[in-house]
């Protein structure tokens, strides 16, 4: 049935880009992967270049910055894009994933294993991927708000946790985190302490296999099923859907990805401690998610790129004789209305949404 | 049709309005004096927006005195101020460190304030070989990371916990003491080491969460009370302690609340009320400002319009020893950093002496009480010494 | 695990809880009267709250009132109040309504989807609350102290103060008023109908976008209200002061049932009681997880809440 219709709403459901040839796709797919790893060296354009890097934080970082951002929206994007589950605490499975990597590889840690950051990866997505069926068990039962506010929980649990015990060492932290392996042709390592190219590369490797990924997954039977479940829960149900199977693959998969994320990210950063692990910082994310256009991958990643570059950018700009970095989440705040009210679907809305969007609009009922 | 294309615009517009306030760049271009041992940066990292601003800002303040000091001396401007504000978060630390590093003609750092951002931050000063003297990072475990650029102005945490202990023994005799702390590495360092200096005159203790996240303190009151205390350390910030103060005080209980320095700040009299406030004592690895000299408190009141703050003074001290050493010629981070290690600097707050890890020598590490008076004013109560 | 601290205080502890479970209660009526109307989760409520702590603070210190000044006398104190409740109010009510008219109202025009709305509020909540941290600096606000705690009723070890008795007398009073307004008058009944099917009620002639500006000011001016009541409390206000709040009155709203007036009440004094009685068994670190894991079983159990989802399905 649902290929049937795929077919007759196809021409429709793509868009300029979807309608070209295979070859031309891959081309243009593979020039844009080609241009974002070429993106430390965009401050070297004349003009433009200089406008676009950031001051006061070094462009590799911001960028590395912008990469674990992009990741994790690309995660919540699977959990509230794709399932229609909101999620409030996403930053939980990041922070369950570097968690995991510090406890492991650093000399700080009570289990004294002092691994590679390498070997720690599998088992960090493994008791990561575990968290989130755990989490997701007894709550995915509960419906829409309901399930906001737990998942918000969840993250503050978390956080309390590394804050509260001896084990996960609260603000004193984990630090001499080791960094990925690997050494350059002059024998230093090429994930060095000074340099976060190699990071940012690394991150937008990931961030390409995590696209990959979650693109096969939501063209097979996984992902027709969230749509069903996104659509209407209970009809889906009737229709067969084992709703509750797949909503908990949605959180599986959803921690998998922020777990990468997190692990990437203790790797370059050498130091953690749970003062990083804020509320703001899933709420954050989650806007850049949706701004971006939820349950599009390229929204996604527009807007987790968006959400750490604005405020990373307004340092070291001066208007009228003050720093605008003062006033980076106000003025963040204030595009994220703006963003939402002129373009309520996301700035690169999904499709299949945007046309859902237009539905409503004309459903709206007389004021 | 045209509604998809307005909105379209609509978007285009909103990335445009980003893309224009980007545009407009600090010009951070300027000319740069020549002269012998001139055309140099030195750099502060630390706090200067968010919530840990405070102290950033005192100690980047400090700083700034006494570069512009020495400059008007040169009669040009021989050495450039670089600021970096790190918010005081290890999250973002490296991205912050990164860039200064990358600045070649930054030759030494005062900062990071924070021991925290230190840890993210201090791998890469260390790896560019920048020399870096913080004025106020104080967790132990920092000079033991095997960093040859990290030099400290201040004593560590170990040297204040015992000097509080003491003072609630000697001075305060008070025999029921209730210790609190706020999780921080800061605050929870501190209170341990005074729990275990204390010993049987520690009746109870709590914990309570960092600043900003917690406003309701009425069970930890309730515990103070019912302990029967008459003292109060709190090892943590002033923005919690002041909040602890007021709600101690309306509830009724009349002991004393005692703290590090990360409680030396008016912010504590100005949130709990000047009256609920006074009384509370404070200690702090550091002089008291009087002890810098009026030539110092009046420079720093005529140039920022507030009076010097804590660690202002060790931040002009911090600044001075890098601007000797460049005055000697030292001119190269190797060279400087060499400086550091044999420098025997007799600044306003104290006289400096650095061993091989970078701590400040241990015999010339002072730590004072001081008191918050009925005006609000934490002001010198007396030296500390610990037997 | 300090179960000896927990039985002897447990009188101090419960009015304690009590006391801010109350101020809890009120702030979570405006999560719960907008969610029972337009089914979001309003998160620039908390923003509605820190700038009602600011405008008595801000009233007050006109009349040259700052946290240094001596409490002044009872019939100046009683002024004082009401002039910094009407003050808190009514830029509570405005600010409410202003993120109605600029964040949810274009929407609304557009029929977006319900997490359209959940983005506009936390980027309206930012804004508002980094305005307010960049004014301020950041730093803190004493409250003037308007009333002098002094223990009116002693029960063994459990002294109930004046401030108490007001806090908690107040709230009651704002709750048993809402319910009354909800539940009788023909503006409430407008609200009820719009709750329960809001095409129909459109249909029957309720102006609906009136329900809905009507049921933020209103759950604006409970903030008000809570706001001054936190102010005496905690005698200390900062930009995150929403926030930290807000989550735990969401909290509250969900526990009760969210939706439901009652729920809240009971939801609100639930939590202030839970989080006190945790601090005192476990530890003052453990109060925010302890309401959270208490959140989290009753969900299990009772999947709408205590008392469940219905300020449209309340008897007409």
């Amino acid at each position: 049935m649902s290929t049937a219709n795929g077919k007759t709403n196809g021409r429709a459901m793509r868009g300029l880009f979807g309608r070209q040839p295979v070859a031309v796709r891959v081309l243009v797919m593979v020039l844009v992967a080609v241009a974002a790893y070429m993106l430390p060296y965009v401050g070297s354009i004349p003009l433009i270049g200089p406008q676009i890097i950031t001051q006061g934080i070094d462009w590799p970082s911001a960028l590395f910055n912008m990469s674990y951002y992009v990741l994790l929206a690309l995660g919540l994007n699977v959990v509230v894009g794709y399932a229609g589950l909101l999620d409030l605490g996403y930053v939980g499975f990041f922070a369950v994933g570097a968690y995991c990597t510090a406890l492991l590889t650093s000399p700080d840690s009570i289990l004294k294993t002092e691994w590679a950051w390498l070997y720690s990866i599998p088992i960090a997505l493994a008791i990561t991927m575990v968290a989130g069926v755990l989490l997701g068990w007894p709550t995915l039962r509960l419906r829409g708000d309901y399930l906001a506010i737990v998942t918000l929980g969840f993250a503050e649990i978390i956080r309390i946790v590394a804050t509260s015990t001896d084990i996960l060492r609260g603000e004193r932290g984990f630090s001499s985190i080791p960094h990925p392996p690997g050494e350059g042709t002059d024998g230093k390592p090429i994930f060095g302490v000074a340099d976060a190219t190699p990071y940012f590369w690394l991150g937008l490797t990931v961030i390409i296999l995590v696209i990959l990924g979650v693109r096969n997954l939501d063209r097979s039977r996984v992902g027709r099923s969230w749509l069903a479940i996104r659509e209407d829960e209970e009809a889906a149900e009737i229709m067969g859907v084992r709703t509750f199977k797949y909503k908990l693959w949605a959180f599986a998969i959803g921690a998998f990805i922020g777990a990468l994320g997190g692990t990437i990210w203790a790797g370059n950063q050498n130091f953690i401690n749970s003062a990083t692990f804020q509320l703001q910082f899933s709420i954050l994310v989650l806007a850049g998610v949706v701004m971006g256009g939820s349950g599009n991958i390229a929204g996604a990643i527009l807007g987790g790129a968006l959400i750490s570059y604005i405020p990373d950018r307004l340092r070291g700009i001066e208007a009228g004789g003050v720093d605008l970095y003062e006033y980076r989440f106000a003025i963040f705040g204030f595009a994220i209305i703006l963003i939402m009210v002129l373009r309520p679907q996301g700035l690169i809305p999904s499709r299949r949404r945007a046309m859902e969007l237009k539905d409503r609009e004309k459903e709206v009922a007389p004021q | 049709m045209r509604q998809v294309l307005a909105r379209a615009i609509g978007g285009v517009a909103i990335i445009g309005l980003l893309a224009g306030s980007a545009a407009c760049n600090k010009d951070t271009s300027s000319d740069t004096a020549t002269g012998s041992n001139c055309g140099y940066k030195l750099a502060f990292f630390g706090a200067l927006t968010g919530s840990a601003a405070n102290l950033g800002v005192n100690i980047s303040q400090g700083f700034e005195l006494a570069i512009n000091q020495y400059n008007e001396k040169k009669g040009s401007t021989c050495i450039e101020v670089a600021k970096f504000d790190s918010q005081g978060a290890a999250e973002v630390a490296p991205g912050v460190a990164r860039s200064l590093v990358a600045d070649k003609k930054i030759i030494g750092i005062v900062g990071p304030p924070f021991s925290g951002e230190s840890e993210a931050a201090m791998p890469i000063f260390d790896e560019a070989g920048i020399p870096a003297v913080s004025p106020s990072a104080t967790r132990v475990s920092l000079s033991s990371k095997g960093w040859k650029v990290f030099h400290r102005a201040v004593a560590n945490d170990d040297a204040q916990g015992p000097a509080a202990a003491a003072y609630i023994k000697d001075t305060l005799k008070a025999e029921k003491v209730f210790v609190a702390d706020d999780q921080s590495a800061y605050g929870a360092g501190l209170a341990d080491v005074v729990k275990s200096k204390l010993g049987a005159a520690v009746v109870a203790s709590d914990k309570t969460e960092g600043d900003g996240k917690q406003a309701d303190f009425s069970a930890l009151v309730q515990k103070v009370q019912s302990s029967g205390a008459t003292a109060l350390f709190y090892g943590g910030y002033y923005t919690n302690a002041g909040l602890i103060r007021k709600q101690l005080t309306s509830a009724g209980w009349k002991g004393v609340l005692l703290g590090g320095d990360g409680m030396k700040d008016p912010g504590l009299s100005k949130a709990a009320g000047n009256a609920s406030a006074a009384g509370t004592i404070v200690t702090c690895p550091c002089s008291p400002p009087e002890a810098a000299g009026d030539e110092f408190n009046t420079a720093f009141k005529t140039k920022w319009g507030v009076p010097a703050g804590t660690y202002s003074d060790v931040a002009y001290d911090a600044a001075n020893i890098f601007l000797q050493g460049i005055e000697a010629g030292n001119t190269t981070h190797e060279k400087l950093n060499e400086y550091l290690s044999t420098v025997n600097y007799k600044g306003i707050a104290n006289t400096y002496k650095f061993t091989s890890t970078g701590e400040l020598d241990p015999t010339l590490i002072k730590v004072w009480a001081f008191k918050f008076n009925e005006a609000g004013e934490n002001v010198a109560d007396q030296e500390i010494k610990i037997s | 695990m300090n179960f000896s601290g927990l039985i002897q205080d447990f009188g101090p502890l419960t009015i304690a809880g009590l006391t801010q479970g109350a101020i809890i209660a009120l702030f979570a009526l405006g999560y719960t009267l907008v969610y029972g109307v337009l089914r979001l989760i309003n998160f620039a409520h908390s923003e509605v709250f820190l700038v009602g702590t600011y405008a008595c603070l801000i009233v007050w210190g006109f009349f040259g009132l700052d946290q240094n000044s001596a409490t002044p006398g009872m019939g100046a104190v009683i002024g004082y109040l009401l002039i910094g409740l009407v003050a808190a109010i009514l830029i509570s009510g405005v600010t409410a309504l202003a993120v109605e008219v600029v964040a949810y109202r274009p929407l609304r025009r557009r029929n977006a989807p319900p997490l359209a709305f959940l983005i506009t509020a936390i980027g309206a909540s930012l804004f508002i609350s980094e305005v307010v941290g960049v004014l301020t600096h950041r730093n803190q606000r004493g409250v003037p102290n308007l009333i002098r705690p002094t223990d009116v009723l002693v029960i063994g070890n459990m002294h109930i103060t004046n401030l108490q008795i007001l806090i908690i007398g107040l709230a009651l009073v704002s709750m048993f008023a809402l319910d009354q307004f909800i539940n009788r008058s023909r503006l409430g009944r407008g609200i009820r109908a719009v709750a329960q099917n809001p095409d129909a009620a459109a249909l029957m002639g309720v102006n609906k976008s009136r329900v809905i500006m009507l049921v933020f000011l209103v759950g604006g001016l409970m903030a008000g209200i809570a706001a001054v009541m936190y102010d005496l409390k905690i005698g200390v206000t900062r930009f995150d002061a929403g926030f930290i709040l807000g989550i735990e009155a969401f909290t509250a709203a969900v526990l009760g049932g969210i939706g439901n007036l009652r729920g809240a009440l009971l939801g609100g004094l639930l939590l202030g009681l839970v989080q006190v009685y945790a601090a005192s068994l476990l530890g003052s670190e453990w109060l925010r997880a302890a309401a959270f894991i208490i959140l989290v079983l009753i969900l299990l159990f009772r999947p709408t809440g205590l008392l469940g989802e219905s300020l449209g399905r309340a008897r007409a």
